[in-house]
């Protein structure tokens, strides 16, 4: 898939499955963003009006970061479903559904000097 | 600690003589006049004997010392063969000045004001003349007085009262100056007055008198459309001379020339001279007395900077004034002197010297106060110690705060300000009515306006005003006039008050709508 406009790497499909800790299934990672946010705090975007939705930690051994999802990374799809204009409620709904054991995500990531400085400045 | 020996704590100088012994710089001997007595070396055993009017430190005229500090002990010489009874050049000067004045300005006073009452009295007796000529000169000629006519007559009366209440409230006030030129509106309206009357009388005398008209009535009515067109004249003095300078057109910022301190004050359309009036008016209230005193340091910082330089003239004769100034100027622009260091250091010692004495005369005064106490009225049978009158109880108290107030008033230079006198009386003041010790100390602790302090000294009423356009012109931007007293004088500059666009604007109280920005984050 082609890079979009204004990023450095293309879209990656990251395919996660979900782990069953007593009665919930996590996904080992923790999200920001949404169209009833703030977009001028999120650390990750390049555009301070970007409202989408990102990853904004990834915990140790999780099934994310098996998967390969990295912090910083704008979530576009979950599933076929668009993540760009959602609520941050609707996002977390359409990620923990309970019928779903895998979820596909297509993701964003800016290139990684890029996400080194992000890292560094914030 | 204070090693100073003793004295009574106002007679600094003696009242017979200035002639004062100063030996030594610690101990400080005074000649001691016959009529005091000191204790030495305490503080608090002072007694005062029997007060006088006289003020407190300095002598009353004569200063012959500039600077006062406390180590006058080294730098003063005797003074002799001054007393208090000599005057000084200043207060010849303005003696003189006063005798050749009050001569001239009283004669024209006293014509416009007979001028003045002379044309009221006419015109009140005109509309009288005019009722009581006809009946005295043709009564058989004349047609009865029906009931309209005398109607008319209580409308002359009534309306005559009025007027005459009118002209009591508008014009017969006091009259608060000495003004340098008469007031134009006011000789205006005068000579508007004159010129009514007369045609008036003109045309009675043509065609009333000279005919004999037996219209009683007509005459009556006549009359009545005098005093009506009086009292329009009346309502026409009003707003011309009252009404019209209320609303606010120019600020006048007013500087003293000495100081430098300034105030703001608006008015509307006047004269000159009677900007210059409110001008003064204010100035007993809202300006701090001028106090020469505070002036002299600068002057002696000046004359020191350029005393140290001389010229010398090595090409031979040349009277070049101006090139010698100049090079003086230069010379001593260039001149590394520490003179801002001085003055730095000098400040600062005179303002901790200024909060030390202030700590210990608050502490004084707080505990003077604290055996004053008021005699409620079911005590007054059994009243412990003998019970007084607010003078006694202030002369009671007085002492223990003596030394420390005169030595405030010492550092701070305000020492002939306040006479032991006034201050017995300000104390009374403040004990009957009840009033703190801080609220007592405020008259001293801070300069006030020149009103608050003795009458006869501080009010110069002899004021001169420099102007280069004539004083009855009216007030215009830029117009900067001169008030000149004997010591000072205040810079007025004139200043008009913009134009001002006021538009209006419109917000719905509905449309006041907030939101909550959050920015959560969520694990899944």
């Amino acid at each position: 898939p082609t890079p979009l406009p204004g990023q450095d790497v293309a879209p990656q499909r990251v395919e996660i499955h979900k782990l069953r800790q007593g009665e919930n299934l996590i996904l080992g990672f923790s999200i920001g963003g949404g169209i009833d946010q703030d977009p001028s705090q999120n650390p990750f975007s390049e555009d301070k009006t970007d409202k989408g939705i990102y990853v904004t930690r990834v915990s140790e051994g999780g099934p994310a970061e098996i998967a390969g999802l990295q912090i910083g990374d704008k979530i576009m799809q979950v599933n076929g479903w668009d993540m760009t204009m959602v609520t941050h409620d609707q996002a977390r709904k359409r990620l923990t559904k309970r019928s779903e054991e895998v979820v596909r995500l297509l993701v964003t990531r800016q290139s990684l000097q890029k996400a080194v400085q992000q890292s560094m400045l914030s | 600690m204070d090693t100073e020996s003793t004295y009574s704590g106002y007679s600094y100088y003696s009242s017979h003589s200035k002639k004062s012994h100063r030996q030594g710089e610690r101990t400080r001997e005074r000649h001691k006049s016959p009529r005091s007595k000191d204790g030495r070396g305490s503080e608090k055993s002072v007694t005062i004997q029997a007060p006088t009017g006289e003020p407190l430190l300095a002598n009353d005229s004569t200063r012959t010392e500039e600077v006062q500090d406390d180590n006058w002990g080294e730098t003063t010489t005797a003074i002799t063969g001054t007393s208090e009874h000599s005057i000084s050049q200043e207060d010849i000067a303005r003696i003189s000045k006063d005798m050749e004045d009050s001569v001239g300005l009283d004669c024209k006073r006293y014509l416009g004001l007979t001028v003045a009452s002379v044309l009221g009295l006419l015109v009140f007796l005109t509309p009288i003349a005019f009722i009581l000529l006809p009946p005295i000169l043709w009564r058989d000629e004349l047609e009865p007085c029906g009931t309209i006519c005398e109607g008319l007559f209580i409308s002359v009366a009534f309306k005559l009262l009025i007027l005459l209440i009118g002209t009591w409230a508008l014009f017969f006030r006091k009259r608060r100056a000495d003004m340098p030129r008469v007031f134009v509106f006011r000789a205006l309206l005068l000579v508007l007055i004159f010129l009514f009357v007369v045609s008036y009388w003109l045309f009675y005398g043509v065609r009333i008198l000279d005919s004999r008209d037996r219209n009683y009535q007509g005459i009556v009515q006549y009359a009545v459309s005098l005093v009506d067109a009086l009292l329009f004249i009346h309502y026409l003095a009003i707003v011309l001379l009252e009404l019209r300078q209320l609303q606010p057109m120019f600020t006048l910022q007013v500087v003293r020339s000495t100081d430098g301190e300034s105030r703001f004050y608006s008015l509307g359309h006047l004269s000159i001279q009677r900007a210059a009036l409110v001008v003064l008016e204010n100035y007993y209230k809202d300006f701090t007395i001028y106090n020469p005193n505070l002036l002299t340091a600068s002057k002696f910082r000046a004359a020191k900077h350029m005393a140290g330089l001389k010229v010398y003239n090595v090409d031979g004769p040349s009277n070049n004034a101006t090139g010698q100034s100049r090079a003086m100027i230069a010379a001593a622009a260039r001149s590394r002197d520490s003179s801002h260091n001085e003055l730095y250091y000098e400040e600062a010692e005179h303002e901790r010297r200024v909060k030390k004495r202030k700590a210990r005369l608050v502490v004084a005064v707080e505990e003077a106060f604290i055996h004053i106490q008021r005699l409620q009225a079911e005590e007054q049978q059994k009243a412990p110690g003998e019970v007084m009158d607010p003078r006694e109880a202030a002369q009671a108290i007085f002492p223990s705060m003596a030394r420390a107030l005169q030595k405030y008033l010492r550092t701070t230079r305000q020492q002939h300000y306040h006479s032991m006198e006034s201050i017995l009386q300000h104390l009374a003041f403040c004990i009957t009515n009840g009033m703190t010790p801080k609220a007592f100390l405020e008259r001293y602790l801070s300069a006030g306006p020149t009103v608050q302090y003795d009458k006869d000294r501080w009010l110069s009423t002899q004021w001169r005003l420099v102007s280069d356009e004539a004083v009855t012109n009216g007030l215009r931007d830029g117009i900067v006039f001169v008030l000149k007293c004997l010591d000072f004088s205040l810079v007025v500059n004139v200043k008009k008050i913009p134009f001002i666009v006021l538009s209006e604007e419109f917000i719905d109280p509905k449309s006041h709508r907030f939101v909550l920005r959050l920015q959560s984050e969520t694990s899944v």
